[in-house]
């Protein structure tokens, strides 16, 4: 179990990480969401002693980190698939973490196998793609079988056959017992494996919830209706108290009812319906609305959606 | 900064972790300092000293710029010590009773840059590259790492240091017979040999605590050679006679003079003599290691 308290790190005037408190407990796979730059990384460094917080306290099994006596058994942590010296070979790396902690040469050999990179364990890691380099990195995580487990952005660069691989085996580490704690900015992925969510925006506790409340108070469902007799359909649905948000052209979308009472209601004052479909806005637009206010580094999407600009702009000058 | 948004739901209370119909009851009960978690077949050791040792050591010997740079060592000092000994015989000069280990001074004088570059390479590689993260993360306390690395290191330096001083030191001696080289003495074959050793290994792990401090290899390289060189060019330059003192001061305590002084043929005539050399480098380096150890606490890996 990791525990943050008032967790706050300042760089300078910059806040990254802003007040943290939650927990995160064993048994289950808990997913440290936000946009980039939101402060996910300085947490986890500060989680793993590598920074030292300007306030507040994390704990891991009420101990601070550098007071743990086995710290490889204890926490695995794949932080980025970088820290590692690109000269030495898959296997001396992990023998020198191995060695740091006395685990058994052996064991060395049975994470490269799990990790499924033993044909390549006598290769340097400078030759190693994105994908490799990431799962060296969990192997290095998985070393001491410890009881916590950490991934930053454990996903990234690797193909979907390691996409899915990796998520069986955060669940298959979380089923038994074992605390797993994983980043990412990608609220589609942490649906697939996440039991509980910890969102954070510049720093700050957006929420901290279970996976399946976060989709119920999150995603809007709302049904999509289509029919050749719009404004037939728009005076039976108002008379009956169903409240359309219209969203151009000819469909249109109601909230908080049912595909089957609009259904019934269309059919009792015979009216054509070409679509009828309930929808579920996307997790993804959930977790973008979260943090909407909290992005750092916005994107100008209005340059995208009037190109003719740049033309004029040409013109003009 | 934007308005803080309130929490979609509260933090749950303790005790009531992801409840949901998508995801059975978790076998777990509320949390507290007993909970049934995960326990692992692996022994548990706990660490100390000895395992950072080992780490250091598996490091060292697993990467190939520690071939590279004490292969280019002992080239040198070997290399250069056996040229220096051939031009001494092959032209018949005289050494009018000097010790024949005096010429083994060229070779190591190149052969330090390698030291520096390898000390320098051992903690700063591993900020260049990131594992510095890793380690740290496998071994929470700092100091016993950087104590570690300096253990190893200087051991290694210190082992190769004296086998090719060693080597020199006998060819020397048994090639310039003929050369009207005198007899070294006991002292003399110890400060040739041991004491130089020791100087060598020393200033390497100096460059290996300035390259903690500075976290970057080139910078860190540059730093040292410039330390090693710039006293003596400075002093060059130094025509006024009212610099006179600051002047031989320089000559005298620069990195060269204070490496000649271990062939008993130095620049000047005042100065370190002796093993002066030696405790002056091992207050030096005593000093900028006790900094790295206290900044590496201090700063954010």
């Amino acid at each position: 179990m990791i525990e943050l308290e008032g967790l706050t790190k300042r760089y300078g005037e910059k806040v990254a990480v802003n007040n943290l408190t939650f927990t995160v407990r064993p048994g289950i796979v808990t997913g440290f969401l936000g946009p980039n730059g939101a402060g996910k990384s300085t947490t986890m460094r500060m989680m793993l002693g590598l920074d030292r917080p300007t306030a507040g306290d994390v704990r891991i099994d009420g101990k601070h980190y550098d007071r743990l006596r086995d710290p490889l058994k204890y926490i695995g942590a794949l932080l980025d698939a970088k820290a590692v010296h690109g000269g030495r070979t898959a296997f001396n790396h992990l023998l020198c973490l191995a060695r740091s902690n006395g685990i058994p040469r052996r064991r060395v050999h049975e994470v490269l196998d799990t990790v499924g990179l033993s044909s390549v364990a006598g290769k340097k890691a400078k030759g190693f793609s994105l994908g490799m380099g990431q799962r060296l990195g969990i192997a290095g995580a998985l070393l001491g079988d410890p009881r916590i487990l950490m991934f930053d952005e454990p996903v990234n660069g690797l193909d979907p056959e390691g996409i899915h691989w990796i998520r069986t085996l955060m669940k298959t580490l979380a089923a038994q017992g074992r605390t797993v704690f994983v980043s990412s900015h990608l609220m589609s992925e942490m649906a697939l494996t996440a039991d509980h969510l910890v969102v954070i925006g510049q720093g700050r506790l957006l929420a901290d919830t279970s996976m399946a409340d976060f989709i119920a108070h999150n995603s809007r469902t709302y049904v999509r209706i289509r029919s050749p007799q719009r404004e037939r359909l728009l005076d039976v649905l108002h008379e009956a108290g169903v409240t359309v948000v219209e969203s151009g052209g000819a469909t249109l979308e109601v909230d908080g009812t049912g595909a089957e009472r609009i259904g019934e209601l269309a059919a009792r004052h015979r009216l054509v319906l070409h679509e009828l479909s309930p929808q579920r806005a996307s997790l993804e637009e959930a977790f973008m609305r979260l943090t909407a206010e909290s992005v750092e580094y916005h994107a100008h999407s209005d340059a995208s959606a009037s190109p003719q600009r740049w033309g004029d702009g040409w013109k003009r000058g | 900064m934007s308005t803080p948004q309130p929490p979609t739901q509260p933090a749950a209370p303790a005790g009531e972790a992801a409840p949901g119909a998508a995801h059975p009851a978790f076998p777990y009960p509320a949390p507290g300092p007993a909970y049934p978690g995960y326990t692992s077949p692996i022994p548990v050791v706990r660490t100390h000293f000895g395992h950072a040792l080992a780490s250091e050591w598996t490091k060292i010997k697993s990467v190939r710029s520690t071939m590279w740079t004490l292969g280019v060592f002992v080239l040198l000092v070997v290399g250069v010590g056996l040229l220096t000994g051939l031009v001494v015989t092959s032209t018949e000069s005289d050494l009018s009773g000097e010790s024949a280990l005096s010429l083994g001074f060229f070779g190591l004088l190149l052969g330090s840059m390698c030291v520096i570059t390898l000390g320098v390479l051992t903690t700063a590689s591993e900020y260049g590259t990131g594992m510095i993260r890793t380690t740290m993360v496998a071994c929470p306390s700092r100091g016993r790492v950087l104590l570690a690395k300096a253990l190893v290191f200087f051991l290694v330096a210190f082992a190769v240091t004296l086998l090719s001083t060693t080597v020199v030191a006998f060819l020397h001696v048994a090639m310039l017979k003929g050369n009207n080289a005198g007899d070294p003495t006991g002292n003399e074959w110890l400060k040739a040999t041991l004491g130089i050793s020791l100087y060598i290994a020393l200033l390497g792990t100096l460059s290996l605590a300035v390259g903690s401090v500075v976290r970057h290899s080139a910078g860190a390289i540059t730093l040292m050679i410039g330390a090693v060189l710039a006293p003596l060019v400075v002093a060059m330059f130094m025509f006024s006679s009212s610099l006179e003192d600051v002047r031989t001061v320089l000559f005298e305590y620069s990195i060269p003079n204070q490496l000649s002084v271990f062939y008993a043929n130095s620049l000047g005539t005042s100065g370190p003599s002796g093993w002066d050399p030696l405790w002056i480098m091992t207050g030096l380096t005593a000093v900028v290691l006790g900094g790295a150890f206290v900044l590496l606490g201090r700063r954010d890996v």
